[in-house]
């Protein structure tokens, strides 16, 4: 039913004192960070951020707000491959977080060329990038979910990694693509379909004869992406990796 | 599932420990629908306007649809200042009132000395540019206006405005607090608080300063968004508030909460003649206001006798 209906009604008058804030959408927070949204607001929210994203593609937190708001049919069922995963299953039980806090940069840096480690920290400095700055969930209204989506921009990084692309926007576009395939993400499908607008004649044309090709192939061809425990595979071989997962050799 | 009734419960709690921390912390008070104490809310209420500084204009046209530039000229044409007028214009800011001040006195003052002209065709030419010279000097007339705010984000904002537009006579920029104005007694004409006086905490103490540093015959305008009486236009109001509001300030200004607290304040503001009655125990004598979009926003006045 319609109850936030109800509680948009203002009743800040007559004493609400000791409740919640949120209290119009008739749920409290979830998890921290979590504004809870009625449906109309999140209608509004993700043709909000669409086109801001468009329009101002400096706007990453307007990016993950137009996932978190579309993500609806496509995170439970992320979710529910995890569950039936073993390794997955673990993942969203113990809950891990790769941020600079958690992770060995010096030791990973020490680890062989060519290891899972040893390449995400060369990918993380030569483009200047952090695992720090991926945006919290906010409108994702349950908790585990929150986590999917969390661990998915986490792990975004990685993919770049795994497949070899830097953070331009071309090498952005590749993987948008590949997880488009892998997540089924709205917010990745519309990315992997307007990204290239801002591309140039000639990367348009690597693009479409070779990298989406390719990306598209791997994206169907490996298993999800969200089901390796990628903190306890750093000593991993990325080739290795790479055929355990199922995504083919960059071109 | 289980958080959500204890959020309940502790709802009850919370109000008997808000009251033990009030006697430690301060006296409660709001902050949009939320309870904490004075102090948190100034500061909540500073950071708000911090975070909110660059984006302010450009929210304040998505949320209005360019609207309150009607209400601000509205406020100003009330105002009718003359050149000579000395206005201080409190929680201005990005000085939208200031600056619109100054126009509406610099195009008095052209009439005054348009007017002037016309009755001195019998002056010799050194008359004339003498009295030009003189003039030139005074396009305000002597007008002038102070925009004092308590938040230097917003006046960093408001100072780069009247830069990039031009205007540098007669305007001066001074950071204080509405409740205790950094201002002698009896200094001005006019006192105005435009969308200001919701954010102060202890609007009584800003009426009484208001009181204080307006001359005698002074007068008091405050411009801010009151009560819709008509059922159907608040249903609409309160669903374009809380629906799309805090949607704007996400995608605009990647601010949710400080838009959410903004259309809360409105609702814990007080109405029309509340605040009239207000105004008057603060002394301001011949107290009315005028209601703009069905009361979506009023026009308190009001006099130093």
């Amino acid at each position: 039913g319609r109850a936030w209906l109800s509680h948009a009604e203002p009743r800040g008058r007559d004493g609400r004192s000791g409740e919640e804030e949120e209290e119009e959408e008739g749920c409290y927070p979830l998890y921290p960070g979590h504004i809870p949204t009625s449906p109309l607001q999140k209608a509004l929210l993700a043709a909000g951020s669409a086109f801001m994203a468009l329009y101002d593609p400096y706007r990453h937190d307007m990016v993950a707000v137009l996932g978190e708001t579309t993500g609806c049919l496509a995170l439970p069922n992320l979710r529910d491959k995890m569950k039936h995963h073993p390794e997955g299953y673990r993942i969203l039980q113990e809950r891990p977080r790769i941020r600079l806090s958690t992770l060995d940069m010096a030791g990973l840096r020490g680890l062989p060329d060519g290891s899972l480690g040893r390449e995400y920290v060369r990918f993380l400095e030569d483009n200047k990038v952090s695992p720090d700055t991926r945006m919290p969930p906010k409108f994702v209204d349950d908790e585990e979910l929150a986590y999917v989506i969390q661990r998915y921009r986490e792990v975004h990084d990685l993919m770049h990694t795994l497949l070899g692309m830097p953070t331009n926007m071309l090498g952005e576009v590749v993987v948008k693509w590949f997880e488009a395939i892998q997540t089924g993400l709205p917010m990745c499908v519309l990315g992997a379909a307007f990204g290239p607008v801002r591309l140039s004649a000639r990367k348009l044309q690597v693009l479409a004869t070779e990298l989406v090709p390719w990306a598209i192939r791997s994206g169907r061809n490996a298993s999800c992406i969200l089901n390796f425990y990628y903190e306890q595979r750093w000593e991993q071989p990325v080739a290795s990796l790479r055929e355990e997962i199922g995504i083919f050799p960059p071109p | 599932p289980g958080r959500a009734l204890l959020a309940r419960r502790g709802g009850a709690l919370r109000a008997l420990c808000g009251s033990v921390r009030g006697l430690a912390a301060g006296p409660e008070t709001h902050f949009g629908f939320q309870t904490v104490t004075e102090a948190e809310r100034r500061e909540k209420i500073y950071q708000v306007f911090e975070s909110v500084a660059k984006k302010y204009d450009v929210m304040n046209d998505s949320m209005t649809l360019g609207i309150h530039r009607v209400w601000k000229d509205i406020l100003i044409h009330k105002m009718n200042p003359s050149p000579g007028t000395l206005l201080l214009d409190v929680a201005g800011g990005t000085g939208d009132i200031a600056f619109r001040f100054i126009n509406y006195v610099r195009s008095a003052r052209e009439r005054q000395l348009q007017r002037r002209l016309k009755h001195h065709q019998n002056l010799s030419w050194q008359e004339i540019s003498e009295s030009y010279q003189e003039d030139k000097f005074k396009s305000l007339g002597d007008s002038q206006v102070v925009v004092c705010d308590i938040n230097k984000e917003m006046l960093k904002v408001g100072k780069q405005k009247a830069q990039h537009l031009g205007y540098s006579e007669g305007l001066s920029w001074v950071l204080g607090n509405a409740e205790e104005l950094p201002f002698d007694d009896d200094k001005f004409d006019v006192y105005t608080i435009a969308f200001g006086i919701r954010n102060v905490t202890r609007i009584d103490l800003a009426l009484e300063e208001a009181y204080r540093v307006l001359k005698p015959g002074g007068r008091f305008l405050c411009l801010e968004f009151s009560h819709v009486s008509n059922p159907l236009l608040s249903r609409l109001y309160d669903l374009y508030s809380f629906q799309v509001i805090p949607v704007l300030g996400e995608v605009i200004a990647g601010d949710w909460k400080s838009y959410q607290y903004l259309v809360e304040s409105i609702r814990r503001f007080p109405p029309q003649e509340e605040l009239k009655a207000m105004i008057e125990d603060a002394g301001f004598l011949k107290v009315d206001y005028q209601n703009l979009n069905s009361g979506i926003v009023a026009i308190h006045s009001g006099f130093k006798l």
